[in-house]
């Protein structure tokens, strides 16, 4: 009777285990399946027209809202990681509010970070619906993210590293730019990449933000629509679905990439510093 | 000149820690700053409670009731459909994943975690909801329960790698001491490991919660967005997040205030969820 239970307890372990990456496979396989052969040129069309439907447009407004999001949010992230970890002791009580509301930041929906940016960045800094107040938005909103791999990476450097630098007669920061910060860049970098990826993926906090134009930005205070939000408008608009599906096959490729990536970097950090 | 240049970085890391408290002060203070007085307007309880959401009518009413009820009804659909199967999954991964597989579906378990909000709602939209609606004989496609499978799909991650950290923290002499009392693997997981994990497991039951709570673009393509009380499985409902994202474009004066005092209620909701998350884990540290 016992015995019997266990081959359902088994079971039921397996079955499940199958049932979430077969969700996984089949995802990523409908979307390549029925998305690929919509990917014709007319698609990346330097301009964007109601005919041709260009994502091209949307594309460069993404690298833009990634490169200044990641521009304000990694110095933030990483030096933020260094005060906790080099300098703040264990007890200091300012280290406690920090990693609250780290975490507190790290749980707030991306709805709510769009509805914030749009009251302060857009209304009340008057940036209007801009890739400035967009990517400024998202960079608060992928800070913990750098934060917290940085600040485990640091920690992850032998203590020994900063012995033998300080016994060389180097002083505190240049033990920190010159030993422990360079030891510590596969684990910054696969934070950074995922940060990266959280970015491209965003919609929720972009919409009332950065908006919804289609066209090539002519600065960072005109308004313009990532990647992510071409999509939502086009599938819910609902007569572009093919071209929806040819940009979630652009994205989804994004993420594989990054995903590897960041896997690749983090599994780096893993083995380096065995003695 | 070493000295000055080491005292000016230190100030740099520390306002840049001042940063991340900053920005959560900000965003409070302007949420409740632009929220709060609509609330008051409409009244607290007409708010809160009102069945009522009709923005437009003359009178308007403002009552965001089934917009809440929306939010926790789908999410509870999705912890009952995704807890079982991201647990079980966690089980497979801690204890029965072979080496050389788990090389392979420990990122694809991250990759499920990384792939676009907006494409899950698209897939929920092209497929779960048409089987959904084959399923039911023709009703039902952009419902509650099309919302609640494809969040409790979305959960699926977080779930996933909280118990799975958690199940691999309990020492392994549980699980010896349960083999050598002559229990299968089987209940030697399920009656000793599992219990053991149980703090870990609920601290990622609550992130899977405050996760499907604050879910929006993918919520918004599968649950139907009627803003009235929700009236079965089956039925369309609309969720606190669809309620601002849907409205928010062409809202006005007070209409567009109480979609932000909308976006506090949620706000709200996930600071209890986050205190409720950190209470767990604290307890569960202490043992």
């Amino acid at each position: 009777m016992a015995k019997k239970f266990s081959y359902v307890q088994r079971a039921a372990v397996f079955i499940a285990a199958g049932v979430t990456f077969f969700i996984l496979l089949f995802l990523i396989a409908y979307i390549l399946i029925n998305g690929i052969p919509n990917l014709k040129p007319s698609l990346f069309e330097l301009k964007y027209t109601s005919e041709n439907v260009s994502m091209f447009p949307a594309i460069i407004n993404t690298l833009i809202m990634v490169a200044v999001s990641l521009g304000i949010s990694t110095p933030l992230g990483v030096f933020t990681a260094i005060y906790l970890v080099e300098y703040a002791g264990r007890e200091n009580p300012f280290v406690r509010v920090i990693r609250m509301t780290a975490e507190t930041l790290s749980g707030i929906p991306s709805i709510v970070y769009g509805l914030f940016g749009m009251l302060f960045f857009v209304t009340y800094l008057k940036w209007g619906y801009s890739i400035l107040s967009g990517s400024v938005t998202l960079s608060i909103m992928v800070l913990p993210l750098i934060m917290r791999t940085t600040e485990e990476s640091l920690k992850s450097v032998p203590d020994m590293y900063r012995e033998a630098s300080f016994g060389l007669g180097a002083g505190k920061l240049r033990t920190i730019f010159r030993i422990v910060i360079p030891s510590a860049i596969p684990g910054i970098l696969s934070g950074i990449i995922l940060a990266m990826g959280r970015i491209i993926g965003e919609t929720a906090a972009l919409i009332y933000t950065a908006g919804t134009v289609a066209e090539l930005p002519e600065g960072l205070m005109s308004s313009g629509r990532t990647l992510a939000i071409h999509m939502y408008l086009l599938s819910s608009e609902g007569f572009n679905t093919n071209e929806a599906y040819a940009t979630a096959v652009v994205l989804l490729a994004v993420i594989l990439i990054i995903n590897a990536a960041s896997t690749k970097a983090a599994n780096r950090l893993g083995g380096k510093h065995e003695i | 000149m070493k000295k000055i240049s080491e005292k000016a970085m230190f100030a740099v890391f520390l306002i840049s820690a001042l940063a991340s408290v900053c920005a959560v002060l900000l965003i409070c203070v302007f949420l409740f700053a632009n929220g709060i007085p609509a609330m008051h307007k409409v009244g607290l309880f007409k708010f809160l409670l009102g069945k009522n959401w009709s923005p437009t009518d003359i009178p308007p009413e403002y009552g965001i009731l089934p917009m809440i009820l929306g939010s926790i009804y789908v999410t509870a659909g999705a912890i009952i459909i995704g807890v079982p199967i991201g647990l079980l999954t966690a089980v497979f991964m801690a204890r029965y994943c072979p080496k050389q597989l788990y090389r392979v579906l420990s990122p694809a378990s991250e990759l499920l975690a990384g792939i676009p909000s907006i494409v899950y709602g698209f897939f929920g939209m092209v497929v779960i909801a048409p089987v959904v609606k084959q399923l039911f004989g023709g009703k039902g496609a952009f419902s509650m329960l099309t919302a609640s499978i494809l969040l409790g799909i979305m959960i699926l991650p977080t779930i996933i790698s909280v118990s799975e950290v958690a199940l691999r923290s309990v020492p392994e002499n549980y699980f010896e001491g349960a083999l050598a009392l002559g229990a299968t693997k089987e209940r030697s997981i399920f009656s000793v490991v599992l219990p053991a994990a149980k703090s870990g497991v609920l601290a990622g039951v609550i992130l899977g919660i405050g996760r499907a709570i604050g879910e929006t673009m993918a919520v918004i393509m599968v649950c139907g967005n009627q803003p009235r009380m929700p009236a079965g499985i089956l039925k369309g409902v609309r969720t606190m997040t669809a309620n601002i994202v849907t409205e928010m474009g062409y809202a006005q004066d007070l209409h567009r205030e109480v979609l932000i005092a909308t976006g506090v209620v949620l706000f709200v909701f996930i600071l209890l969820i986050n205190l409720l998350f950190s209470a767990v884990v604290s307890r569960g540290g202490k043992k």
